[in-house]
């Protein structure tokens, strides 16, 4: 029975995923938002509620889990219910392969796969299936017009965020997360934004459009499609919703600190963990500065852009980076 | 102890349950999600031999990388012919869609 | 039992129950979300059978977009407002003992042939991604290329079908 505490090793770290991306990404994340934008439209945030507003997101989660669970009366409840497990749980799964920092005994990582950037995209794409079923289980015009036109959304940019990771793959010679920061150290190596900047701004916009955010949230706006896919859902499972939403967005920005930005590496007057946790405050922050400063798209310009513009673009860098890594490298 | 005939027996009630979905389903798609179970069913087959029988090259592992792959191509060909057919015959079950016969 | 063994039981569970959902469930929608953890439960013997980089693929592909695929054309036909047609035609009887003669027949055969043990004490060469690339480039390159050719025809042949006639 050794393999017992295998699996009691695994749910220990499914809790403390859960509760860090809950209390992190979730929480803080959304308090965070709220006084960024308050901040770039001259105002002041959430205030009241503990020091400076700090308490707001958990007094909002205490006031969503005594709310009452409505389902619509010719629902799919089967659909309606388990819409509401399959988002979060991808969410949760992309944290498994990115690493936080490192130790005097190896890389802060849950397990460093073998084919961890793959396994990223994997999980990433698991998200689609939940927002299809809630947006046919709410049996509301909105939320499947709205779950539908996110599923198209997500399957279009995985392509050249695919690619993006891929090209970084390529440059350093693995799909596993740690070599690929550790590619990035070293004396003749630079950070992968530096030898890449292309590539990071696509895989910017493309995170941006696979979290559904703006400039790319037409399937949630508030003044189109009421709440788009999760309309329907309040209480406690909307509050899943936001915890998948803002833990996607978070593991998109760690994966981009990991490929790009060096992961954990710095100056040695700072801890790597925290050198890890600044960057990846950094990229949320330019994350929630785009949202507060473009408009939104339509759908058939999101789609077009993606299609005609990001994926060539992407390929074409890609091409690029095998010739100079073939011929110029070796 | 987990042999090869454990996974091959999984693999064979897999392909029997895609078979059963492809003769008896009337709707279209159904028979698409049959045949998908049924190149799943031979996929496991394919990565179980490669693991007990021939570890040392790994021509399983690339035989169902393929065949995943053109999986794909066919339901990607298959939904779209639904579709097209969807459109002009306003139905989607095979046994309606019988104009051919006499 | 040997954790092992445990794992590979559960999977199999699992991927036999979503199966049997798929093929014998009514509303097809119930179907085409019961597939979902049919194919995760594929990609778990996967994991057990050492191939990992086919099990990302699996999820990518299978689980990712075949599935969501499979829903679309689902809600672009009549799936929704014809969940009340008969989902099983007349031969199901036929069907079944024809599913069942054959899963026989091939337990039957797995069962009973002595198949051959691997070399005592040979350990397994590590699948990595980059063996497998390399091997798509070495052994494998006509079968890579022509599949390459697959997908564009498909990619092509796919939209040309799917398209409106205006």
């Amino acid at each position: 029975m050794s393999w017992g505490w295998e699996v009691l090793r695994a749910a220990a770290g499914t809790v403390i995923i859960f509760s860090g991306v809950a209390l992190v990404a979730a929480m803080f994340g959304v308090l965070l938002e709220r006084k960024i934008s308050a901040w770039m439209q001259s105002r002041l945030g959430p205030k009241h509620v503990g020091p400076q507003g700090l308490l707001q997101t958990l007094a909002d989660t205490i006031k969503l889990l005594q709310k009452e669970n409505i389902v619509p009366t010719r629902a799919d409840r089967t659909i309606f219910a388990s819409a509401v497990i399959v988002v979060p749980l991808a969410a949760l799964l992309d944290y498994v392969v990115i690493p936080f920092g490192t130790t005097r005994s190896g890389p802060l990582i849950f397990r460093d796969l073998n084919i961890g950037v793959l396994y990223f995209a994997a999980t990433s794409s698991l998200v689609v299936i939940g927002i299809l079923m809630a947006g046919w289980g709410s049996n509301n015009k909105y939320a499947l017009l709205g779950g539908l036109r996110s599923a198209a959304q997500m399957v279009t940019y995985e392509i050249p965020m695919g690619v993006v990771l891929v090209t970084v793959a390529l440059l350093a010679g693995s799909l596993s997360t740690v070599t690929i920061v550790n590619g990035q150290s070293g004396p003749h190596h630079l950070w992968y934004v530096l030898e890449q900047p292309v590539a990071f701004v696509i895989f910017l916009i493309a995170a941006t459009a696979e979290v559904n955010r703006v400039p790319f949230d037409l399937v949630e706006a508030e003044s189109e499609l009421v709440a788009g896919y999760f309309s329907e859902y309040s209480g406690m499972r909307f509050a899943l919703f936001q915890l998948g939403e803002y833990g996607e967005m978070f593991a998109m920005a760690a994966m981009a600190v990991t490929l790009f930005l060096g992961g954990w590496l710095g100056l040695p007057f700072l801890p790597p963990v925290l050198w890890f946790v600044i960057k990846l405050y950094a990229v949320i922050f330019v994350f929630m500065w785009v949202r507060w400063t473009y408009p939104r798209f339509r759908i058939d310009q999101m789609l077009s852009f993606s299609w005609k513009v990001l994926i060539p673009v992407s390929v074409l860098n890609l091409v690029v980076t095998a010739f100079f890594v073939i011929v110029v490298r070796r | 102890m987990l042999g090869l005939t454990h996974y091959l027996v999984v693999a064979a009630l897999l392909f029997a349950l895609g078979l059963f979905a492809v003769v008896t389903r009337r709707n279209s798609v159904t028979i698409l999600m049959g045949i998908e179970l049924m190149l799943n069913a031979a996929n496991i087959n394919l990565v179980a031999f490669n693991k007990y029988a021939a570890p040392g090259a790994m021509q399983g592992q690339i035989f169902a990388l393929i065949v995943i792959t053109l999986a794909a191509c066919e339901a990607a060909v298959g939904l779209a012919l639904v579709l097209a057919a969807y459109r002009t015959l306003e139905t989607v079950y095979v046994d309606e869609i019988n104009i051919m016969k006499w | 039992m040997s954790g092992e063994a445990v794992v590979f039981y559960l999977l199999a569970a699992v991927t036999l129950g979503s199966g049997a959902v798929i093929v014998t469930s009514g509303n097809i929608v119930h179907a085409a979300a019961a597939l979902v953890p049919a194919l995760l439960g594929v990609t778990g013997l996967y994991i057990l059978l050492n191939a990992e980089f086919v099990a990302g693929i699996q999820v990518l592909i299978y689980a990712g977009a075949i599935t969501v695929l499979i829903l679309f054309a689902i809600m672009l036909t009549e799936g929704g407002t014809g969940l009340g047609g008969r989902q099983r035609n007349e031969q199901t009887a036929v069907g079944a003992a024809v599913a069942a003669a054959m899963a026989a027949l091939l337990i039957a055969v797995a069962v009973r042939t002595n198949w051959a043990p691997p070399a005592a004490g040979a350990t397994l060469p590590s699948y990595t991604p980059g063996a497998i690339g390399q091997s798509f480039l070495g052994r494998n390159i006509l079968v890579f290329e022509g599949t390459s050719i697959v997908l564009l025809v498909s990619l092509m042949g796919a939209i040309m079908i799917a398209r409106r006639e205006d």
